[in-house]
């Protein structure tokens, strides 16, 4: 067990030693702040974060992959994987250390975005309820855009597909709802309870970042349910163990 | 301490490695020697638990490395051939890292880090960029790490492959006094580099082990090494043998006491042997005419596919840069 927390530590020094750490950061807090704005500077909007929820859930399909993209992918590349894979570490150490940083890394970027939170109690009244559960259902599904993005990044040497198969199936599971709303029963039913994200209303400046359907968006509405949380804790179960499984038939080739 | 029983390791239907048995002991110290795409890299993978052997066992330390993998792994120090290491560390906290992931806590890494970075003389790398490092220097870090937990077992793979000259000789010197306190096999494919710093070679080939000797006992079987495979029905033994090895070109003459051989003279009433020849000198005709002379029925007169001596053909014999 506590190979994980040595392979996590290791990952997020790493991580913050490179440019790439800072860029990333910064084009997060912009991105959102961007959607943050416009959802509040309409003098008739009400004080929330759903303009900063839509741009997070948004932004992640490509963060999430981007940071977890080199992650597996260089320790094959350099053959290092030879050597975690012969020291008496398991897979799934691996797997959850490799994890665990990106994890802690995109939760330092949540903490730095309290400041979006932060001025709407100095400039307004905002409802606390939908931060919370808004900010909970944030840390969830960074979770398991990450555990999709990681196992992309097992799959091969390449980091850059291992950033275009997360983005891909991110994107997939983002806009399944174009296939489910043209398919009826219980296909539709299906398409529909596989939906990552949120549908967000970005045309409308009245309902700016109001989400609409997926997963997301009883946790944007500040509605807690208990089936969202399963979904997002599931699915970044599946793809952790999915990648376990792909570490370990890279033994077999 | 390792212990390789018909272990056979298989790509696709395309054997990389064949029924391969053979046993170090402790404190012993083997060259595995083969040319390229020989099977040495795969055998080391399998008994480093990195690929499980699609047949056969291997135990390390006695371990079994497939069913008590864990155990097995702790007990081994490993250097890959492509000596992976990660380039934006310096060597000490790359040397701590490996060292958290062998299981060792902070005190025993602490201790023994500076006194591996001693052995492997990188005194004055110790807070360089692995990335930084020449080729022979990152070589040596890859040594630290493998000796770093006081492994029973070390299995360094191809360890002077593309260092220069001088560098090569230093690290042979570090690899001769690491043999002194550890049990050891090293691969590679220059046959002098082998010879000076083992007692024991095995040979590998295509595959399959082919010799398993004393390097200067190799070298003198390299000298007569035509070896045929004579199989004769209706003569006896002592006699056949006899003749054999008053044939002049004729080195050794004696049963052919392997299991597939023995189980087809027992089926078919025949007497198997292993002639070994002085290379270009007709051997096969001078016993096909001995046989017909002595009124002999020839079953089977065949030279051997590959002699040690073409093996070795294929092997660096030159001190060159590998
Ligand atoms: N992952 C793999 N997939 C398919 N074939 C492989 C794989 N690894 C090795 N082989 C094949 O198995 C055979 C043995 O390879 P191996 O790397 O063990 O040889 P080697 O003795 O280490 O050679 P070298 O001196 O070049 O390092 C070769 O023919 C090689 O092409
Ligand atoms: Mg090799």
């Amino acid at each position: 067990m506590r190979f994980i927390w040595y392979i996590a530590n290791k990952e997020v020094r790493t991580y913050f030693a490179s440019p790439m750490a800072y860029v990333v950061s910064a084009a997060f807090l912009a991105i959102t702040g961007f959607f943050f704005v416009a959802s509040v500077s309409d003098a008739f909007s009400e004080a929330s974060i759903r303009g900063f929820l839509a741009g997070a859930v948004f932004f992640m399909i490509f963060m999430s992959p981007a940071i977890t993209m080199r992650l597996l992918a260089e320790e094959q590349k350099i053959g290092t994987l030879e050597l975690l894979l012969t020291s008496p570490v398991r897979e799934f150490e691996i797997v959850l250390g490799k994890f665990l940083s990106a994890f802690i890394t995109v939760l330092a970027m949540l903490v730095l975005s309290l400041y979006f939170v932060i001025l709407l109690f100095v400039y307004g009244i905002p409802d606390v309820g939908p931060i919370l559960t808004g900010y909970l259902g944030l840390v969830l599904y960074a979770a398991a855009t990450l555990a999709i993005g990681l196992f992309a990044s097992a799959l091969s040497p390449n980091q850059i597909v291992g950033l275009v198969v997360g983005a891909g199936l991110l994107t997939g599971l983002t806009i399944i709802d174009f296939v489910s709303d043209r398919v009826t029963g219980i296909t539709s039913e299906i398409l529909d309870a596989l939906q990552l994200g949120a549908s967000f209303s970005v045309f409308d400046l009245d309902s700016f970042g109001v989400a609409e359907s997926g997963h997301f968006a009883d946790f944007a509405r500040g509605i807690l349910s208990v089936g969202d949380v399963v979904y997002y804790l599931s699915i970044t179960a599946v793809f952790l163990m999915l990648t376990v499984i792909a570490l370990e038939t890279r033994r077999w080739r | 301490m390792i212990k390789l029983e018909h272990m056979s390791k298989y790509y696709g239907p395309y054997p990389a490695v064949l029924d391969v048995s053979f046993e170090v002991l402790k404190g012993e110290i083997v060259g595995f020697l083969g040319p390229n795409g020989a099977g040495k890299t795969t055998t080391m993978r399998v008994l480093t638990g990195y690929t499980p052997p699609t047949r056969g066992d291997a135990v390390v330390a006695g371990y079994n490395i497939v069913s008590h993998s864990l155990d097995a792994r702790r007990h081994i120090g490993y250097l890959p051939e492509t000596v992976p290491l990660y380039l934006d560390m310096t060597v000490t906290d790359y040397l701590k890292y490996m060292g958290s992931l062998r299981g060792m806590n902070r005190s025993w890494i602490n201790e023994r880090v500076p006194k591996v970075i001693d052995t492997v003389r990188l005194n004055d790398y110790r807070d360089a960029l692995v990335g930084k490092l020449s080729k022979g220097f990152r070589q040596r870090t890859g040594i630290a790490q493998a000796i770093l937990h006081e492994p029973d077992v070390l299995i360094l793979d191809e360890p002077t492959i593309g260092i220069d000259p001088i560098q090569v000789v230093e690290t042979r010197e570090l690899i001769s006094e690491l043999g002194e306190d550890h049990t050891l096999l090293l691969s590679s494919h220059i046959l002098p580099e082998v010879s000076m710093i083992c007692r024991r070679v095995l040979v590998i080939h295509d595959g399959r082990i082919v010799a398993d000797d004393r390097p200067n006992n190799l070298s003198e079987r390299l000298q007569h090494s035509e070896r045929i495979e004579l199989t004769i029905r209706g003569a006896e033994p002592r006699a056949v043998i006899g003749e054999m090895r008053d044939l002049p070109m004729v080195v050794d003459a004696r049963r052919d006491n392997r299991a597939e051989s023995v189980a087809r003279a027992e089926r078919d009433g025949t007497l198997p042997l292993i002639v070994d020849a002085r290379p270009n000198a007709q051997a096969t005709e001078v016993i096909a005419n001995k046989v017909i002379e002595q009124g002999w029925g020839l079953v089977n007169l065949t030279p051997l596919p590959l002699t040690l001596e073409e093996i070795f053909l294929e092997l660096t014999t030159e001190e060159d840069l590998g």
